[in-house]
């Protein structure tokens, strides 16, 4: 008996009771889409920290001001700004794991161009911030000395911006009030995307830090003492974020005078550990996904079974037929397994094609993202196979072990 | 040479507590070319001689020469290619694949026998006209009556060619009017030279054969031969043979 023969009766084997072979097909189907559709969106989700990370630029910390307490009320984080261009000068010059370093400040405002206007985050940057967070300009040019020294009025804007209040237009050297004061748009960022809050990185405005101090917030105490929001620090590739954090800490104690054992006033943040952690997290709940969709599959894999084991003892008379005409014993196991291969390949494809339209479902209306995964694929296609085989291949075996007359006589 | 040689058959079953004497030492031969009926009440063991006269089945204890060769000393496969070479099986109950065509029911034992798909198509169109229900070939079991169910799977039974057709109440299912048919199909079988074994316990069907053999209580208690015709054929008011 040869094998294209087997495959064609095996066909016509399962094309003869059409409700059963389907039934039988759709544990497998269920299982495969599951456990592709689970591990897809799990995957998604850890490439999306993945991405988050490579959108933060690498070995990235930032040190914020700490809270501040006013007699015994402490005011939480960010409540009043100490940190100033000179401690971001200081820590450049005296850690020398730095690769750069990055005051910012932060403020909102609304930007008008022509008869258009948008609200967005006003930035106070130096030269150095696109390069610590790995963001090039799209088009125009960095900032000048003299301009970065002499506060003037030139922008960079992010492409939320750009589309907004320019359209179609190239906003190069274009001419945007930034909270009334006529800025000349100097460049263009290339797009960033989301941030892990989830916020649009592109719909900002970056002048420089002085122009933001002098300009913007007209010269006050904070502007005098040139206070900072925030100090990005990039770190060299390949030191140990660790050691780099606690000299940045210890380097801080010493200009704020900070006691032993007193209370930091600032807050260094590794956002490369945190976003390592997320990604943990995520690979964590890719597994808790793949888990119950693999139990899924194994509750298919029972439903196979079941299904199996009626369909081979219901056929014993068909078995017992087979062997009264000539089938030797190995005749009738090839029979029962090339059926059941078969079965699990047609419904292992099907599943796969389910698999793939729920993630991309998933994908397209729950907005999450997704990535296929052919490991999933092939664990889901190969379990649900191995199973079926076995089941199958089990009860013709049993039955195949019998007198013939045994198999014709059964009941 | 006789193509069946038996001697001491003995065939026991266990259920429960009692032991079951099906066969007690059945000894017979049956030459090629004989047309054999066995006759007895159900119970008297003669479905039990057939299955292992099939090699279906095999006996506690004796031997058994199937054309020269010790059956008993077989293992499965052998057993399986005998089968397949040597006997074609008719039952009662027909044992047509469910929703398979006639065609591919016929073709069933060259599957086995490693046929070619052509060739064994061509083989079974030439079975199934031999029983005349060549234009049914596409027709599934389902479709077409008892008698004709019958005359595929006899001719299923011919398509290899064997030596022996061994047919277990083999119009224990039908009418009379079509029990007459398929015997006449069965004495033309035998008239072309195979050797054929009915189990029947209606006297008139086994009236066709030229030897009667009578089980009581698994034991052989009547031999006859017909002698009043050299040949099998019709009994007595039934009309002749298709050629």
């Amino acid at each position: 008996m040869n094998w294209l023969t087997a495959f064609r009766s095996a066909l016509q084997a399962l094309a003869a009771n059409t409700l059963r072979s389907a039934l039988t097909m759709l544990g497998i189907i269920i299982g495969v889409a599951a456990v592709i559709t689970m591990v897809a969106v799990g995957n998604g989700a850890t490439q999306r920290v993945q991405e988050q990370m490579k959108g933060l630029g690498s070995n990235i910390m930032l040190v914020l001001p700490g809270g501040v307490s006013q007699a015994g009320v402490r005011l939480g984080a960010q409540t009043r700004q100490r940190l100033t261009e000179e401690d971001a000068q200081a820590i450049a010059i005296d850690i020398p794991q730095v690769q750069v370093v990055a005051p910012t400040s932060r403020t909102s405002g609304q930007l008008v161009f022509g008869n258009t206007n948008w609200g967005t985050s006003i930035i106070g940057v130096t030269n150095d911030y696109l390069e610590a967070r790995d963001w090039p300009l799209a088009s125009g040019r960095l900032f000048d000395a003299a301009e970065l020294a002499g506060s003037a009025k030139v922008a960079w804007i992010g492409t939320t911006v750009a589309r907004e209040l320019f359209g179609d237009l190239d906003p190069v050297d274009q001419i945007i009030r930034v909270r009334n004061i006529p800025m000349t748009v100097v460049g263009v960022l290339a797009p960033k995307g989301q941030n892990s809050m989830g916020q649009d990185q592109d719909d900002a405005i970056m002048i420089p830090l002085a122009t933001l101090r002098n300009r913007i917030w007209g010269g006050d105490a904070t502007s005098r003492l040139k206070r900072v929001g925030a100090i990005s620090v990039k770190v060299r590739d390949g030191e140990d974020m660790k050691l780099v954090e606690e000299g940045v800490k210890d380097l801080l104690r010493q200009r704020f005078k900070v006691p032993p054992g007193g209370e930091d006033p600032f807050n260094v943040r590794n956002l490369t550990e945190i976003l390592q952690a997320q990604e943990e997290s995520s690979r964590v709940m890719t597994l808790l996904l793949a888990a119950v969709a693999g139990i899924s599959l194994v509750i298919g894999g029972i439903g196979i079974m079941n299904i199996m084991l009626v369909s081979v003892t219901e056929r014993t008379r068909e078995i017992g037929l087979r062997m009264a005409v000539g089938a030797r014993g190995r005749d009738i196991l090839a029979q029962f397994l090339i059926e059941a291969v078969t079965l699990s390949l047609i419904g292992g494809a099907i599943g796969v094609a389910l698999g793939a339209v729920a993630t991309w479902a998933v994908g397209e209306f729950a907005g999450w993202q997704v990535s296929l995964s052919l490991g999933a694929v092939l664990l889901a296609v190969g379990f649900s196979g191995v199973v079926g085989i076995f089941f199958g291949y089990y009860p013709a075996r049993r039955a195949s072990a019998l007198l013939p007359i045994q198999a014709l006589r059964y009941e | 040479m006789a193509l069946i040689q038996a001697r001491g058959l003995t065939k026991t079953y266990v259920m429960g507590d009692q032991t079951v004497h099906a066969l007690r030492g059945v000894s017979l031969e049956i030459a090629e070319g004989d047309f054999v009926a066995i006759m007895g009440a159900s119970g008297s063991g003669k479905s039990t001689l057939m299955n292992i006269l099939g090699c279906l089945d095999q006996p506690s204890e004796g031997e058994y020469w199937l054309a020269g060769e010790e059956v008993e000393k077989m293992t499965p496969d052998q057993l399986a290619s005998i089968r397949n070479r040597r006997i074609g099986f008719v039952f009662q109950q027909f044992n047509l694949l469910p929703r398979t065509s006639a065609l591919e029911n016929v073709e069933l034992p060259m599957v086995y026998a490693g046929v070619k798909p052509a060739e064994r198509r061509a083989l079974a169109i030439k079975a199934l006209q031999r029983v005349g229900l060549g234009e049914r070939g596409e027709h599934t079991p389902s479709e077409l009556s008892g008698g004709q169910q019958q005359r595929v799977a006899i001719a299923r039974a011919l398509v290899n060619s064997p030596q022996l057709i061994l047919a277990d109440e083999p119009t224990g299912a039908l009418d009379s009017r079509t029990s007459e048919d398929i015997m006449q199909l069965l004495t033309a079988l035998n008239q072309q030279g195979m050797t054929v074994v009915i189990v029947t316990h209606e006297s008139d069907i086994a009236a066709w054969a030229r030897r009667k053999l009578v089980f009581r209580d698994g034991q052989i208690v009547e031999d006859i031969v017909r002698t009043d015709l050299s040949a099998a054929g019709p009994p007595q008011g039934v009309k002749g043979i298709p050629a």
